[in-house]
């Protein structure tokens, strides 16, 4: 029997704010536990919250580039339960159908060379919670850091429209995406910036409803997130298959097991007795203040990738892998800009920069390397001032220093040598120096050419012109 | 629509509050007497009346996204039942 999954997400994005969402307390990550809190993130008496207009902002932005219908008034809620994770008692956060920030939108994504939209249910706003600790048996430790840095919660419409493992994936790509275009979210899931919790269902082809979900926590990666998904449907899959039912339950992923385990839940996890937030007044959003916003909205991920293709004649992938991040795709329509060709800044781009930049766990902006000097470069490859080979070392260097790539040839003559007598000279000489590879050559053995190019470029320390050396080194053999 | 002594448990053991059955019973009789107004109130046509959760006509009151000076961490940690290491300590909340 075929089986159809369906997967609903529950996005939960930390938003680039430098202060909390109802104080000032700094959101700075990693810093010694409870030195960023006051007396209204520590819930103590007689404080009252005022919200960061800064992150309502980002959850304005991030509705409207989900489609969503923004609420004219938008109001916070308390979700009250105890649990230490927050000190007031309660959450500030949205409900309802109507006064969350965003809700009844869609997300587009390209699956499978095909265009799918996701419907979402809501986007709101709320704050995040204290971290705890369990060192010592009988006790729990709290560093309330993170209680009150601002949260966007991003959740997907029921039924669910994902049915793939896949899907999730390329939903939680294109999120992502946007999130960064928008520049209200980092994305580090491993960092927990970003985190997804999916709940997950399957049913046979055809059946009228959906099966019994469950949910996964302790998605830490994205290689995570499908690894869970995969393995939760395949679960669920051999469960009905063998006629045992799938029980309703959270479970929490392990990543070096690769499997998923029950978790125990919170006590009286439905009651949280929501009720209107009565120390913050109503937001208005007027049309205005919207108008001002949506101007502010970048062009996103799915447009730029179809434009790349259309307007550079990139592939898909070429595409796909230059709008993944915001900062790339920016780096690249610079690259544009300065007059490089689409095709070859984007090889420059996608291996020789994307290389260095995950060998060394940073992004472009963390280098002094600016679409100018990719552009230097390109030029003096085009017009056949530097060879391939020089072209790379070079480009560590700018990677580097920051310096134009010019300048350093020019400082230390590194032009690409294309005059003829100088290269014949050099030919003639690894000619007469390599007898063995000569005779194999005549033999017919002609793949020792490439061993023989390689010989001269050695001896002009890689700035021979590659392709003058092979016709030379040709020329050459057939006269001997 | 008058609460039950289970419901009374249940909203008694939200707020964790731990309270006798006599103390309990006592407790539903006001609670259930404020129940009988709510329901009066039900009663009433408030269609088209506006929610009063704020009933002043403010809106839009925030705060600029500038970072201030937090409390210092002594301070913070001065008033917790026991704190060690710059950490709130409370009871377990998990099960090992």
């Amino acid at each position: 029997m075929r089986y159809i999954p369906s997967i609903g997400m529950e996005v939960h994005a930390q938003l680039l704010t430098e202060s909390k969402m109802f104080c000032a307390c700094p959101t700075r990550f990693g810093d010694a536990p409870n030195t960023n809190v006051c007396p209204i993130c520590l819930g103590l008496p007689g404080t009252l919250p005022v919200p960061n207009k800064k992150a309502i902002e980002h959850v304005i932005r991030t509705a409207l580039a989900l489609n969503c219908r923004i609420a004219p008034v938008a109001l916070f809620y308390r979700k009250n339960y105890f649990y230490p994770d927050l000190p007031k008692g309660y959450q500030i956060s949205q409900y309802g159908e109507v006064h969350p920030i965003g809700t009844h939108g869609y997300l587009e994504m390209v699956v499978n060379g095909e265009r799918k939209r996701v419907r979402i249910k809501r986007v709101h706003l709320e704050e995040d919670t204290g971290k705890l600790f369990h060192y010592l048996p009988g006790e729990s430790e709290v560093d309330y850091n993170r209680a009150g840095v601002p949260l966007m919660e991003i959740v997907t419409d029921f039924p669910p429209d994902l049915h793939s493992p896949e899907e999730a994936k390329e939903y939680l790509l294109q999120l992502r995406a946007i999130l960064t275009y928008l520049g209200v979210c980092d994305g580090k899931m491993e960092e927990g910036s970003l985190r997804c919790e999916p709940n997950i269902s399957v049913a046979p082809e055809g059946a009228p409803s959906l099966g019994v979900k469950t949910e996964l926590k302790n998605l830490n990666s994205f290689r995570s997130v499908v690894r869970g998904i995969e393995f939760e449907v395949n679960r669920q899959i051999a469960l009905l298959e063998r006629g045992e039912p799938v029980v309703q339950e959270t479970r929490g992923w392990n990543e070096e097991s690769g499997y998923s385990f029950p978790m125990r839940t919170k006590e009286y996890e439905q009651d949280y007795r929501y009720f209107p937030e009565p120390d913050i007044v109503p937001i208005q959003i007027t049309e205005e203040w919207l108008n001002a916003l949506r101007a502010t909205i970048p062009e996103l991920p799915l447009a730029k990738w179809e434009r790349y293709q259309r307007e550079y004649q990139l592939s898909a992938y070429d595409a796909s892998v230059l709008t993944a991040d915001y900062e790339t795709a920016m780096f690249f329509e610079g690259c544009v800009a300065h007059g490089c060709e689409p095709k070859a800044a984007c090889n420059w781009i996608t291996v020789e920069l994307a290389g260095r930049l995950n060998e060394d766990n940073k992004r472009i902006s963390d280098t002094p390397l600016t679409p100018a000097h990719l552009a230097d470069l390109l030029t003096l490859i085009k017009n056949g001032t530097i060879s391939g080979r020089i072209a790379k070392e070079l480009f560590d260097e700018v990677y580097q220093t920051g310096r134009m790539p010019s300048e350093i040839v020019r400082e230390r003559g590194l032009t690409q040598i294309s005059d003829e007598q100088v290269l014949r000279a050099v030919v003639k000489q690894v000619v007469n120096e390599n007898h063995d590879a000569v005779q194999k050559y005549r033999s017919g053995k002609t793949g020792v050419l490439g061993f023989l190019v390689g010989q001269v470029m050695k001896a002009t320390q890689g700035r021979a012109n590659p392709q003058r050396v092979q016709e030379l080194l040709r020329e050459e053999l057939e006269r001997i | 629509m008058a609460l039950t002594i289970e419901q009374m448990r249940h909203v008694a053991k939200l707020a964790r509050l731990e309270l006798s059955d006599e103390k309990l019973a006592q407790f539903m009789g006001h609670i259930n007497a404020l129940m009988a107004h709510f329901e009066r109130l039900q009663s009433l046509p408030t269609e088209s009346v506006e929610p009063t959760s704020h009933s002043i006509p403010v809106y839009n009151a925030f705060r600029e996204d500038v970072p201030g000076t937090p409390l210092p961490r002594e301070e913070a940690l001065a008033n917790a039942p026991q704190a060690r290491d710059g950490l709130f300590i409370v009871p377990r909340i998990v099960e090992d």
